[in-house]
């Protein structure tokens, strides 16, 4: 290997005089074209950041100053806005709701995605290669297909005795269990393809000095594949967080707003706007629901990333 | 793997098997029966009429003009999100030249990358609010106060038909380069740099060695994004549910088969008729992958 390198790097800086006259006028190319994409990246960041920071001016504005000059400064920062937007808006409710939602979802995802997954990936018995398959599929069918029967079977849900309540339409418990389950094949097509890299020596190892199937899985297999368990776990969350398709059908009941979540909470503030015309809040509103993901994304910035483009990679 | 295999593999399967089918497999299974039925949410037992929910469609010309949209954000959206992230992670990574034999991006290229990124983590509801108010079709909207000020008449982004939908798919691709520069920017930087070089010093120029060098290496990673990007064109619905005038509008400009299908379910109960686009969308997404998949393979380059 270093051989090799070495040779190479030889060869060109003994062919470097030869190629003298093509490089000076390359180099002002280079100088055009580098100055030309640099413009072209700082143009790209501004209109990434430009829509972002003119929300935040605009949420500490007055319906006044904001439809006065889109661009000027407020007069003064009013905090008022916020208080708003949190309290009679109800975005702390909404708030709340994603949370919840989204930290039991996920965490559902995960255990149960990340069983099936060890399962199918490291077992082999009759039926195997069928469920993989079933799951697979999942991939292929678009969400917007389901959404009628969806509905009603999570109606129909209210009917089972006991825990029916919980479950059913405009119940963040039914919304958990309908994330947890259109996550599934996504999550046990990664997870098992991981899985499948891990080293099968430890398991026998740990086999044999008497450790039972389910034992070996929560104490040995899952600490090992902690890497792509954080992947798709970031991939889950910010997926669950920003879903919206979902809750727009299950959690319809626009007389009682109390369980919603954060997308369709934004969306009806955002209607509720023109109503009242409190523009102010819903700006407000705008920046607490953006701010935390920019918080979040800033200090896991790299893990996000990696998470995010994890699938495409694969 | 003796003693008790049985038992624990179903006990590992049972929650997540039944959760899949409960919520997954039985409601995709009933929207293909509920297809050929009048369903309308009330009656215990749908009437099956056959194909005519179909050829109802067929005569319709809101799905038409739905399904047309479909398509247009499924050439416009991939083949502007790829262009625009392909430069600028070719800015981000060769811009800047090689300084001493060593390829290295522009100056700040960490920041760009950052930043290029952010509207990945938001989602696609809250960026349609935001959108809604940057493009106010009065002075007070961010975009047409600067227009005004520079003496231009204001834009109807939203509210002129010709130019709606140019601004969803616009809103679009404004989220989604940020992650396809970060993709092509993990594949770039795999391609070893004595290619790069070699490339240099046969006189290949900047422009000959993105088109020669990196974008046939990079293939693979492009044909993955046309996929993910492709896929995204068939969904929109946020945007256009939250966005748009009248959820689709003006007068159906905007509309695409998913706004279509919620609306046909749940503003107007015609449930079976509505799972009946499902259907069609189902056949188009299909489709679109089987046509990638298959007119994209090639060999690929190893390195």
């Amino acid at each position: 290997m270093t051989i090799n390198t070495r040779d190479s790097s030889t060869k060109a800086s003994a062919a470097r005089p030869a190629v003298v006259p093509a490089k000076k006028k390359r180099k002002s190319e280079v100088g055009v074209l580098s100055s030309f994409g640099h413009v072209a990246l700082l143009i790209w960041a501004i209109l990434v950041l430009g829509p972002m920071l003119w929300t935040l001016l605009a949420s500490f504005k007055n319906n006044t100053e904001i439809f006065g000059s889109a661009w000027a400064l407020p007069h003064h920062l009013r905090w008022g806005n916020y208080a708003r937007a949190w309290n009679k808006a109800h975005l702390g409710t909404y708030f709340f709701n994603s949370v919840i939602v989204v930290a039991l979802s996920t965490f559902g995802t995960m255990l149960f995605g990340s069983m099936a997954a060890y399962v199918l990936a490291r077992y082999k018995f009759i039926g195997n290669r069928f469920i993989y398959y079933l799951f697979l599929a999942g991939l292929a069918f678009p969400v917007f297909l389901a959404l009628s029967p969806l509905f009603f079977v999570v109606k129909n849900l209210g009917t089972v005795p006991l825990i029916g309540q919980f479950i059913t339409l405009n119940t963040r418990g039914g919304l958990v269990l309908v994330y947890i389950a259109y996550s599934l094949p996504f999550t046990v097509f990664f997870l098992s393809a991981f899985f499948k890299t891990l080293p099968t020596s430890v398991a026998e190892a740990a086999m044999i000095d008497g450790a039972s199937h389910t034992k070996l899985f929560f104490r040995v297999m899952l600490p090992m594949a902690k890497p792509g368990l954080i992947s798709i776990g970031i991939f889950n969350i910010i997926g669950q967080w920003a879903q919206y398709n979902i809750p727009v059908v299950l959690m319809s009941d626009t007389t009682d707003k109390s369980k919603w979540v954060l997308t369709q909470g934004i969306a009806d503030i955002s209607t509720q706007a023109g109503y009242q015309s409190d523009w102010a809040a819903l700006f407000a509103a705008l920046v607490l629901a953006i701010l935390p993901m920019i918080l979040v994304y800033a200090v896991f910035q790299r893990q996000i990333q990696s998470g995010l483009t994890a699938g495409a990679v694969k | 793997m003796r003693h008790g295999k049985y038992p624990f593999v179903i006990g590992f399967l049972v929650v997540p098997v039944l959760l899949y089918a409960v919520f997954v497999i039985s409601p995709y299974v009933q929207a293909f029966y509920y297809a050929f039925t009048d369903w309308h949410g009330i009656a215990a037992h749908p009437k099956l009429v056959g194909f005519a929910n179909f050829t109802k469609l067929f005569h319709d010309s809101v799905f038409w003009k739905a399904a047309e949209h479909n398509i247009m954000l499924l050439l416009a959206l991939p083949l502007i999100t790829i262009a625009i992230a392909l430069f600028l992670a070719f800015m981000l990574n060769v811009g800047g030249g090689s300084r001493g034999g060593t390829r290295s991006g522009v100056w700040g290229s960490k920041f760009y990358r950052v930043v290029f990124f952010l509207p990945q983590v938001l989602s696609l509801a809250i960026i349609a609010v935001l959108f809604q108010e940057i493009l106010r079709p009065d002075n007070s909207g961010a975009i047409n106060s600067i227009v005004h000020a520079l003496g231009f008449s204001n834009i109807g982004f939203l509210t002129n038909p010709t130019l709606s939908m140019w601004t969803i798919i616009g809103v679009l691709v404004w989220q989604a380069v940020g992650f396809y520069v970060v993709l092509f920017s993990a594949g770039m930087s795999s391609i070893p740099g004595d290619i790069y070089e070699a490339a240099e010093m046969d006189g290949a120029s900047r422009i000959v060695l993105f088109f020669r060098v990196t974008l046939p290496l990079l293939f693979d990673t492009i044909q993955v994004a046309w996929v993910y990007l492709g896929i995204a064109a068939f969904d929109a619905f946020a945007l256009v549910n939250i966005l748009t005038v009248d959820n689709g509008g003006p007068d159906g400009a905007t509309t695409v088969l998913a706004n279509e299908i919620y609306r046909d379910a749940f503003v107007y109960s015609r449930f079976g008729y509505a799972s009946a686009m499902g259907v069609v969308l189902f056949f188009l997404t299909l489709t679109f992958a089987v046509l990638t998949l298959r007119l994209s393979r090639r060999e690929s380059i190893e390195y």
